[in-house]
């Protein structure tokens, strides 16, 4: 008997999101970095086309973070009260195909940085490295709007990517990537239905569902981190059978989600039978990655270099020839 | 759900003198508007109009200068058929087979060679059978005819046949049943499709009428329909229909975005 055919094919493809833009395009960057632009299911390439490997960026604070485990902050010591040096270091050391500057120094109750600040932060990095970024905000709404007014005139025509859009927070960010030439990243809680109304708002606003990138949020593995999988992966077959509001890239940034959970950061004493945090707090970042990436994401942000090279690891040897 | 829309037909006479005077400009605007209503495919009928193969190229071009939507030629004729798909620049949709053999022969593999889809209707030459196995019955032979011709499922359109609800009453039910059970002719399946309008011919209440029975008929496992896609409540139906059965993603916006898609 023959074994049954089990290859789906698929009526539709994936957007093809390119980040970055290089002299020739208008802007500074010495590369460009394309996802999304699939005709089959994540890594399945026999059903169709995965024509761009999923790209990994490493996460980038404007301020020396507060809070991090020093497992964390070990790879940065010398650089985290400079975010120009911790960028140029994360290039030269661990060449990415992005970078992701969090605005984190903008937060209202925290250092409450000015919009004009985060700006000059952000040229600054841009002018000492050379990769392709992605700009996020610091997470109040009415802040970020204002922070991003200047911001992203301020690197107008570099085709960064900004994060985020929301349902209820989409209109400045949406019409200033229009203006200044940049992607939109279109959050929604763990929850498809809103993923799908705000690139909804988005489109009626007048972005193009051609340069969002849906981040349906990223919990941690053991947080929650299944749900955001089963939306990924029921979001993208809606975009291969051709629903164009569920047709465009994923992405998770999992860093923060990742690095609060005790079996990220727990030290050896407080869990002795845990092995060393050493290996098990990139192992827990790495791992949550990966889950994201069989889910269907094709932009991951992490936090951890040691995560990020395991992760590009784990990229080579599900983009690499089987055959 | 594909759509099919029925609008450029000389039935209407605005299509008809547009057609004799070789105005393309009505053609064009109901090419647009029902486009951009969602139709997935336009059906080009000449009806009782015209017997000519020229008229239907004229109308087939009009559409194409306006719209790349799919095209649904509705002859029963080789010698109109064969032309319009020569001209037919997109996916196309043959409008219509019975389950006669002479019919089957004509039109069947020109489907095949112009990598065409068609849509059998399940009649014959003593009618249209109005219980549930006939209706079966002719299904089969259709399918197997273009399984034979190398059609794959996904190129034939199942035609159970609607009847004005208003003379008899008791076939829409078997009709509901007959889609159910077609649904298993095999797998994957064919399309299902009807000419929805039909179901309210002469009756009042038309377009309530049309969109009930429609959701009811895309709940027992219809996916087409030859319908007025103009009708904006219809496809307010359809898009609410589609969500229930899970088979789009539920948004707050959900209207919009069916018509979108």
């Amino acid at each position: 008997m023959d074994i049954p055919e089990v290859k789906n094919s698929w009526e539709d493809e994936i957007t093809s999101v390119t980040i970055g833009a290089t002299e020739e395009d208008g802007g500074t960057r010495s590369s460009t970095v394309t996802i999304g632009g699939e005709t089959a299911a994540p890594f399945l390439d026999f059903e169709g086309s995965v024509p761009n490997r999923p790209a990994l960026g490493l996460e980038v604070w404007d301020v020396p973070p507060e809070g991090w485990p020093s497992l964390l902050k070990e790879p940065i010591e010398d650089v985290m009260n400079d975010p120009v040096g911790w960028a140029r270091k994360y290039e030269e050391e661990f060449d990415p195909e992005l970078l992701c500057l969090k605005l984190e120094g903008c937060k209202p109750g925290g250092k409450d940085k000015s919009p004009e600040e985060a700006a000059k932060t952000v040229e600054k990095v841009m002018e000492a490295t050379s990769l392709p970024m992605i700009i996020w905000g610091c997470g109040d709404d009415d802040k970020d709007n204002d922070v991003f007014t200047q911001v992203s005139p301020a690197v107008s025509g570099e085709n960064c990517l900004l994060g985020t859009i929301t349902e209820d927070n989409y209109r400045t960010l949406a019409a200033l990537g229009m203006a200044d030439g940049h992607k939109v990243v279109a959050e929604s809680p763990v929850d498809i239905n809103i993923a799908k109304q705000v690139n909804t708002l988005a489109r009626e606003a007048g972005f193009a569902l051609e340069d969002l990138v849906i981040f349906p949020t990223s919990p941690s593995l053991g947080y929650g981190n299944e749900y955001v999988y089963s939306i990924m992966e029921r979001s993208r077959l809606a975009g291969l059978k051709g629903d164009k509001l569920m047709g465009q890239p994923l992405m998770a940034n999992i860093g923060g989600e990742v690095w609060k959970a005790k079996e990220a950061k727990a030290p050896e004493a407080e869990r002795p039978g845990w092995g060393e945090p050493e290996k098990r707090g990139p192992a827990w970042e790495a791992t949550t990655a990966l889950n994201y990436l069989q889910a269907g994401a094709d932009l991951i942000v992490i936090r951890h270099p040691k995560a990020f090279e395991e992760t590009e690891t784990t990229v080579d040897r599900l983009m690499s020839d089987k055959d | 759900m594909i759509l099919i829309a029925e609008r450029i037909n000389t039935g209407f006479s605005e299509v008809k003198n547009a057609l004799e005077n070789r105005d393309p400009a009505v053609i064009k605007d109901l090419a647009r508007k029902q486009t951009d209503a969602g139709a997935d495919y336009l059906d080009i009928s000449l009806g009782a109009a015209s017997k000519d193969p020229e008229d239907m190229v004229w109308l087939v071009g009009a559409v194409q200068d306006e719209v790349d939507t799919g095209l649904c030629i509705d002859a029963q004729k080789r010698e109109i058929v064969e032309p319009a798909l020569q001209t037919c620049q997109g996916d196309a949709l043959i409008n219509s087979t019975t389950a006669q053999e002479e019919k089957m022969e004509e039109l069947i593999p020109l489907a095949a060679d112009y990598g065409a889809s068609i849509i059998g209707v399940t009649s014959d030459e003593d009618g249209s059978p109005q219980d549930v196995a006939g209706r079966l019955q002719l299904a089969s032979t259709i399918f197997r005819r273009a399984d034979s011709a190398g059609l794959e499922p996904d190129d034939l359109f199942i035609d159970p046949v609607a009847m004005p609800l208003k003379y008899m009453q008791e076939q829409a039910s078997n009709l509901l049943e007959a889609i159910s059970q077609l649904k298993n002719l095999s797998d994957p399946r064919p399309h299902l499709s009807l000419g929805l309008s039909n179901m309210s011919s002469e009756a009042s209440e038309r377009s309530l009428i049309n969109r009930t029975f429609l959701v009811m008929a895309m709940a027992s496992g219809l996916d087409a329909a030859i319908c007025d896609v103009l009708d904006q409540k219809l496809i307010n139906s359809v898009a609410t229909a589609e969500m229930v059965l899970n088979n789009e993603i539920y948004s707050d916006s959900f209207v919009e975005t069916y018509r979108m898609d």
